[in-house]
């Protein structure tokens, strides 16, 4: 027993979580210097005067009393973004490509682990069960999407990938993105024959909806709530797990070895006896265990899922991914966290701060307004200067 | 084994008279196949692949362009004309087509693969549905409030100079967009293009508001047309009216008449194209395309090059969209989706990236499947649902079918499987392009 506590390199456990604080801290604080100095600079304007006509309340007060929360949606947002985007950077590692259909792997994840869950409802366990067994059909219900979406990345990567290596590089590209449409349409078909719709709703259980409140601040006449839903609590929890998991994996593990090879150079990886093409297989799987995982989160997160559930996160999560430096584990990880905060005060504030001509309808488009920018001006991204591990 | 037999079976027919007497036995015989069955699509689908025997059989040029210009221009438009079905299927055709040869310059000729073309589409598009319509004076109304008798800004006419400025505007479009990323590697520009594509369409989901441009979701109409004659409808029932078996509506004539358009665009492009190809940027097109770090080290400049082929491609779908625009006189953010831009790379890549022949089967192809296979398949499931039929070994009733069972909706899952075994199977298309021999006469020199 001690001599395999011995074997564990703590130091690759405490680094990532580590890097997480940091990230998470820098880009909230970040984020809300420029929300609040805005909201200072607006205040005296006609900004300030129709917020102030509208719900008789400052721009300030207004901005400080809706901060806590954007602040935790945007962390909860992004780590889904970084456990998915961990998957886009670990193949374009490998293989430098982008692998498309990446979103539907992560769609695959969470129609799994729903349909787990309402099947489970169905059969009225649910709503019986203690708060000790709704956790355990949660963590089932991410294990299963987890190994759906796991086993899908590693099919798709044989059939539609592997025939292709060493063609031009647009020719595994495009597979990809028909590979991604077949996915879509084969999720809704499945969906649609056994039900009827293609929508699936998470079944609601357990404590995941209530809120933990820290307390309350006076702001004026009203108060600011300090406090989060167990749901966020949840989703970062377990997305910081898998990413120190995964670092662990990469870093500190022989495979982790392995593949960091293989990224690195695959001829020689290969005469040194490295099994190039099972190393493929598994990096598409960990990436498809992190984007199932990704897709049940964020599942339990909004609750409604239909098959095309993934083509925004997965756009976004490739942009977290460039925006980190493709092909830096970390740079995921950051770019993750710094596109979810992002995002989330842009569709809760740009409203207000514009008077309502642009507003959060537009959130969507944020992330590639975002991608186009850094690929100017920054095309590396924002770590991919030094390139420590490339996995 | 088979193909070797079909490809001698082929080789044996093909030579004398005996092509010139298949090609013109399969025009007639598709004509009057779709003459006495005007509902039955396989009589329809065997004049359309007259073209290719067209294509495909040795026969003189002028042949081949006299038979041509016969089936495109008086046998198509009367089999239109009877049955608007058809008319509807052929134009959807020839706007695809034009659509895909535009993608084509993009993505086969200088490889650049843009999976956003939809949005220059939407910009022409946009461009005439604003200033052919109320919308101008709509600037200051929410969507739904406008009062109903407003003027339209510019007359019907101003049709044919939009399809000038369409072209105009499309391309600087083009190249705005891509005199940032053209600098990228081609699978983030593949990203990005995506990207651009999905803010035109919020955008134009969303700009009706602070001044309404587009007026949302909703969309705009009406959008005018260019001015028809009377005389043309006369002329046309006066002559074709036997024919036809009944006279054509304006509406009708409508739509003929843009069908002509969307082929003359298409003349155009594939004479651009070829001139193109033939040309000092072709040449560079081909060596970008090739390898881009010897395209360098040749002196080719790189980004001017790959901004030319995005420019091109992009005003043509320019011109498409101001098309599309007059011709439906209703567009909506709905048209432009990302499914759109996949659907024209599908035409392209099964066609082949590179041949204008095989673009335009792809575009004939899909669209065919698209409006045809899907939905006969989807008429089909519905008299099944109606009908007591039950699947013998399972014992399922087809009437517990899911009403969300439509094949006609699931054109995802058909583009998805084209594009994925196209790629594995055959990458170069259909009608792959053919590598051009470029001889050096040494006798002229």
């Amino acid at each position: 027993m001690i001599r395999f506590l011995k074997r564990i390199n703590v130091y690759e456990l405490v680094r990532p979580v580590g890097q997480m604080v940091l990230f998470s801290l820098g880009s909230a604080a970040f984020m809300s210097a420029i929300a609040i100095s805005l909201a200072l600079a607006l205040d005296g304007t006609a900004v300030g005067a129709s917020l102030m006509d509208k719900y008789n309340v400052s721009l300030y007060t207004y901005t400080m009393l809706n901060l806590p929360q954007v602040i935790i949606d945007g962390l909860t947002i992004g780590f889904v973004y970084a456990a998915i985007a961990l998957g886009y950077t670990m193949v374009y590692g490998v293989l430098e490509f982008i692998n498309f259909a990446h979103s539907e792997i992560f769609a695959v994840g969470a129609f799994v682990g729903v349909e787990l869950l309402i099947a489970l409802d169905g059969m009225g366990i649910l709503a019986g069960a203690s708060l000790g067994m709704a956790y355990a059909y949660l963590i089932l219900a991410i294990i299963l999407g987890m190994m759906a979406a796991g086993g899908l990345a590693v099919a798709v990567e044989r059939v539609a990938y592997r025939p292709l290596r060493g063609a031009s590089r647009l020719v595994p590209l495009i597979s990809a993105i028909g590979v991604s449409f077949l996915l879509q349409d084969v999720i809704r078909l499945v969906e649609s024959l056994t039900s009827g719709q293609f929508n699936r709703i998470m079944p609601t259980f357990g404590n995941f909806d209530s809120r933990i409140v820290f307390g309350k601040i006076a702001m004026g006449t009203s108060k600011l709530t300090l406090g989060i839903s167990v749901k966020s609590i949840i989703v970062i929890g377990s997305a910081v797990l898998m990413l120190v998991g995964l670092n662990y994996l990469v870093n500190a593990t022989r495979v982790g070895k392995a593949i960091r090879a293989v990224a690195q150079d695959r001829p020689t990886a290969s005469l040194m006896g490295i099994n190039v093409n099972r190393i493929i297989s598994l990096t598409f799987l960990v990436g498809g265990l992190l984007g199932g995982a990704a897709g049940v989160l964020y599942a339990l997160k909004f609750t409604r899922i239909d098959p095309f559930v993934g083509f925004f996160p997965g756009l976004k999560a490739f942009t977290a991914a460039v925006l980190g430096g493709i092909g830096n584990m970390t740079g995921a990880l950051l770019g993750g966290i710094v596109l979810g905060m992002l995002e989330t005060f842009a569709g809760s504030y740009m409203g207000v701060f514009t008077m309502g001509a642009a507003g959060s309808e537009y959130k969507d488009i944020f992330a590639f307004s975002i991608l186009i920018l850094v690929l100017i001006f920054r095309p590396q991204g924002l770590m991919g200067k030094h390139v420590m591990q490339k996995a | 084994m088979i193909s070797s037999f079909f490809k001698e079976l082929f080789n044996r027919v093909n030579r004398g008279y005996w092509s010139y007497l298949i090609v013109i036995g399969h025009i007639v015989a598709g004509s009057f196949l779709v003459y006495t069955q005007p509902r039955s699509n396989l009589a329809f689908l065997v004049l359309m692949t007259s073209f290719m025997s067209l294509y495909f059989f040795t026969t003189s040029l002028r042949f081949k362009l006299i038979a041509a210009v016969i089936l495109a221009l008086v046998i198509i438009p009367i089999v239109g004309a009877r049955n608007i079905f058809y008319l509807e299927v052929i134009f959807q055709i020839s706007v695809f087509a034009a659509l895909a040869l535009g993608l084509n310059i993009v993505v086969g000729f200088a490889g650049l693969l843009d999976l956003g073309y939809v949005a220059f589409y939407a910009v022409g598009a946009y461009l005439w549905a604003f200033f052919g319509s109320q919308q101008f004076y709509m600037l200051h109304y929410a969507p739904g409030t406008a009062p109903a008798a407003l003027p339209f800004f510019l007359p019907g006419d101003a049709f044919y100079m939009f399809l000038v400025v369409g072209v105009i505007i499309a391309g600087l479009t083009g190249i705005l967009l891509g005199l940032p990323v053209l600098r990228l590697r081609g699978d983030y520009l593949a990203i990005v293009t995506l990207g651009f594509g999905e803010v035109i369409r919020v955008l134009a989901n969303n700009l009706d508001k602070p001044l309404n441009f587009t007026n949302g979701p909703q969309g705009i109409t009406p959008i005018q047309r260019p001015t028809m004659p009377d005389f043309a409808v006369d002329w046309f029932n006066s002559v074709f009216g036997g024919v036809v078996g009944h006279n054509v509506s304006a509406a009708v004539m409508y739509n003929l008449m843009f069908y002509m358009f969307a082929l003359a665009v298409i003349i155009v492009i594939i004479f651009v194209t070829r001139r193109l190809d033939d040309s000092k940027i072709g040449r560079a097109w081909t060596a970008v395309r090739e390898d881009e770090t010897a395209a360098i080290a040749q002196g080719i400049p790189l980004v001017k090059m790959k901004l030319a082929a995005f420019a091109v491609g992009a005003s043509f779908a320019g011109v498409m969209g101001v098309l599309l625009a007059a011709s439906r006189t209703f567009i909506s953010p709905e048209s432009f989706s990302f499914m759109q831009s996949i659907g024209v790379l599908t035409m392209v890549i099964l066609g082949g990236a590179g041949s204008i022949p095989g673009v335009i089967l792809g575009a004939a192809t899909v669209t065919i499947l698209n409006l045809q296979v899907l939905q006969g398949f989807s008429l089909y499931l519905n008299e099944l649902r109606q009908s007591d039929a039950v699947i013998p070994i399972i014992n399922f009733a087809w009437k517990d079918l899911s009403n969300q069972l439509d094949p006609a909706k699931y054109q995802r899952l058909l583009f998805g499987l084209i594009l994925v075994l196209m790629m594995i199977f055959r990458p170069a298309g259909l009608i792959p392009a053919a590598r051009r021999k470029r001889k050096i006469d040494l006798e002229e020199n």
